[in-house]
C-alpha cells in the first residue's frame, strides 16, 4: 500500500462532493414522496399514501407515456434503420447533407421547433388535439439518436464486404437486408432502441408546447404536480418516474457498451 | 450503381417526415416571425429592442459560466476518476451519471429541493445563521440546474478522453523533471482540448435552448427560452416569439457546429 499524496485526498474529497450534489436531491425527493409529513420529518413515519394519490391523479400520464414512447420507438426503427443503411452504403457530399438536416430537430431548441409545429397544423383540430402531435414532435427529436447508433455500428461491421458476399452468392437485395444488415447491427438497433424510449418518456422542452389538457404525459404532469401540488405529491410523482426511467438508463449505458465493442 | 440508388431510396421516408413536419413548420416560423407590425426588421429586435436584448445577454452570460463552471468541475472529478482505482469507485461513476436521464423539469425540482423555500440549504442555514438561504427562483437557481444538468455528460466524455490519452507522453515529460502541475497544464490538458472545447460547446447550446429547468423554477425568470415562451402563450405575440426562436436556433445550430468541426461526430443537445 503506498502512501497517497494529499492532492489525491484533495481530489477524492471534491468529487465526492459533486456526488452528494448530484445524489443528494434524488434521495431527498425518494423520502419526501414516501414521509407522512416532509415538514416534521422523517419521524412522521413513512406511507405509500403519497404514491397511492399520485396514481388516482396521474395514471393516466403515465400510460400515454409510455404508449407514445412504444409509438415513437415503432416509427423511429422503421424510419431511421433505413435511412442509416442509405447513410451508410452511400457516402457522398448528398448523403452528406441528408444527415446534417436529419441532426437540426436536435441541434435547434425544442420550443423553436415547437412553435413552427402548432403555427403551421395548430389550425387541423383533430391532429391537433390528439396524441399523434406530440408522436410527431417525439420522432422528430429521437430519429437522429436511432439512426447514429445503427449507423456508427454498420461502419463498424463493414456492411459493404458482407453484402458483397452474400450478392455473389446470388442473394436479393430484401433478403441480404434481412439476414445480413439486421443481424449484424442489432447491438446498434438495440441502443438506438433503449435511447428512443428512454429520450421520449422524458421529453418536455417540445411536448409542454405540444399538449393538449387532454393529451398530458407524464413529464407535463410532473411540471403540473410541482406547481400545483403538495411537495410530498410531486415527490412520490418523480419517484414512480425514476422507478421508471432508471432501469432504462441502466440498460442503456450497458447496450452502448456493448454496440462500441461490436 | 442499381445498388445504391436503390440503397438512397431507403432514406425517403425519414426525409419526407422531416420535410413535412421540421423543413415546413420552421419555413412557416420563418415567415410569421416577419409578419408582425414591424415586418423583417423584428428580426433585428433582439439586439435593438432593450429587453429582448437583456434577455439575449443574460441567457448568453449564464450559458458561457455554466459552461466554464461545468467543464472545470468536471475536468477535476474526471481526470481524479479515470485515473484512481479504489473500492467503490465503480458505484461512485454510476451513481454521478444518475441524472443523464433526468428531463429539465425533474432538474428544477431537484434545485427546489435543495435551494427552495424547503429546500436543504434553507434549513441548514436557517439553524446555523438564523438566515434562510433561498435562491432557487432565479437565475442562481437556474445556474444551479445547468450544473446539475451538464456535469454528468461532461464528467463521461472528460473519463472517455483521459482513458485514451497516451501514457507514455505523461511518464516522458515526468522523466525530464516535469512537475504534477506542468505535466497537467503542458501534457494532459493540451490533449484533452478537443474534448473540453466541445463539451463546453454542447453544454452552452443546452443551456441556451433549454426550457423545463426554468420553467419549472419560476416563469419570470429573464432568459430567451422564457421570454419566447411568455410573447407566445400571455401575450400572443406571435411573430416575436417566431423571430426570437429562429435567432435562438441559429445561436445554438452554430455553437452545437462549432463543437462538431472540433470534436467529430456524437454531438447533440439534449433535454
Amino acid at each position: 500500500m503506498t502512501r497517497r499524496p494529499a492532492r489525491y485526498w484533495l481530489q477524492l474529497a471534491f468529487t465526492l462532493l459533486v456526488c452528494a450534489f448530484l445524489v443528494v436531491p434524488i434521495v431527498m425527493s425518494i423520502l419526501a414522496g414516501l414521509t407522512t409529513n416532509y415538514f416534521v420529518g422523517i419521524r412522521s413515519g413513512l406511507t405509500l399514501r403519497w404514491v397511492h394519490e399520485v396514481w388516482e391523479l396521474y395514471s393516466e400520464t403515465i400510460w400515454r407515456s409510455t404508449w407514445i414512447a412504444l409509438a415513437c420507438l415503432g416509427c423511429t426503427l422503421l424510419l431511421g434503420i433505413p435511412a442509416a443503411y442509405a447513410l451508410a452504403r452511400v457516402q457522398n457530399r448528398w448523403t452528406r447533407l441528408i444527415e446534417e438536416l436529419l441532426t437540426l430537430p436536435i441541434a435547434v431548441p425544442g420550443l423553436a421547433t415547437a412553435l413552427g409545429l402548432v403555427l403551421l397544423y395548430g389550425g387541423w383540430r383533430d391532429f391537433r388535439a390528439s396524441w399523434l402531435f406530440i408522436l410527431v414532435g417525439h420522432v422528430l427529436f429521437t430519429l437522429p439518436f436511432m439512426m447514429r447508433s445503427v449507423l456508427a455500428v454498420m461502419m463498424a461491421v463493414d456492411l459493404k464486404t458482407l453484402e458483397e458476399a452474400a450478392a455473389s452468392l446470388g442473394a436479393s437485395f430484401r433478403k441480404r437486408f434481412m439476414t445480413i444488415v439486421l443481424p449484424n447491427v442489432r447491438p446498434g438497433i438495440l441502443a438506438g432502441s433503449l435511447m428512443v424510449v428512454t429520450l421520449s418518456m422524458g421529453e418536455f422542452n417540445l411536448t409542454w408546447m405540444l399538449h393538449t389538457p387532454l393529451t398530458k404525459t407524464l413529464p407535463v404532469g410532473l411540471a403540473d404536480s410541482y406547481a400545483s401540488m403538495r411537495l410530498e405529491i410531486g415527490s412520490a410523482y418523480t419517484l414512480i418516474f425514476l422507478l421508471m426511467i432508471v432501469p432504462l438508463l441502466v440498460a442503456l449505458q450497458w447496450a452502448s457498451v456493448r454496440a462500441q465493442k461490436g | 450503381m442499381p445498388d445504391q440508388r436503390r440503397a438512397l431510396l431507403l432514406a425517403v421516408p425519414a426525409l419526407a417526415v422531416f420535410a413535412a413536419f421540421w423543413l415546413l413548420p420552421m419555413a412557416r416560423l420563418f415567415v410569421v416571425g416577419a409578419s408582425g407590425p414591424e415586418g423583417a426588421r423584428s428580426y433585428l429586435a433582439v439586439v435593438t429592442n432593450a429587453n429582448y436584448f437583456r434577455s439575449l445577454v443574460s441567457t448568453v452570460g449564464l450559458s458561457a459560466g455554466v459552461s466554464v463552471a461545468t467543464v472545470v468541475i468536471s475536468l477535476i472529478a474526471g481526470i481524479f476518476l479515470q485515473r484512481n482505482r479504489f473500492p467503490g469507485r465503480g458505484v461512485l461513476v454510476s451513481l454521478m451519471t444518475l441524472p443523464l436521464a433526468f428531463p429539465g423539469v425533474v432538474v428544477g425540482f431537484m434545485v427546489i429541493l435543495l435551494a427552495g423555500r424547503q429546500g436543504l440549504i434553507g434549513e441548514a442555514t436557517a439553524r446555523l445563521f438564523d438566515e434562510r438561504l433561498v435562491f432557487a427562483y432565479g437565475m442562481a437557481g437556474l445556474f444551479m440546474g445547468y450544473l446539475y444538468f451538464s456535469i454528468p455528460r461532461v464528467i463521461l466524455t472528460v473519463m472517455a478522453s483521459v482513458e485514451k490519452l497516451d501514457p507514455a507522453l505523461e511518464e516522458a515529460a515526468r522523466s525530464l523533471g516535469a512537475s504534477t502541475w506542468q505535466v497537467t497544464r503542458d501534457v494532459v490538458l493540451p490533449a484533452l482540448m478537443p474534448a473540453i472545447v466541445s463539451s463546453g460547446a454542447i453544454c452552452f447550446a443546452t443551456a441556451m435552448g433549454a426550457f423545463g429547468t426554468a420553467f419549472t423554477l419560476a416563469t419570470q425568470i429573464n432568459v430567451l427560452p422564457l421570454t419566447i415562451y411568455n410573447e407566445f402563450t400571455n401575450y400572443a405575440n406571435f411573430a416575436m416569439a417566431a423571430s426570437l426562436s429562429i435567432v435562438l436556433g441559429l445561436i445554438t445550430w452554430a455553437a452545437l457546429a462549432l463543437a462538431r468541426s472540433l470534436a467529430g461526430a456524437g454531438v447533440a443537445a439534449a433535454g
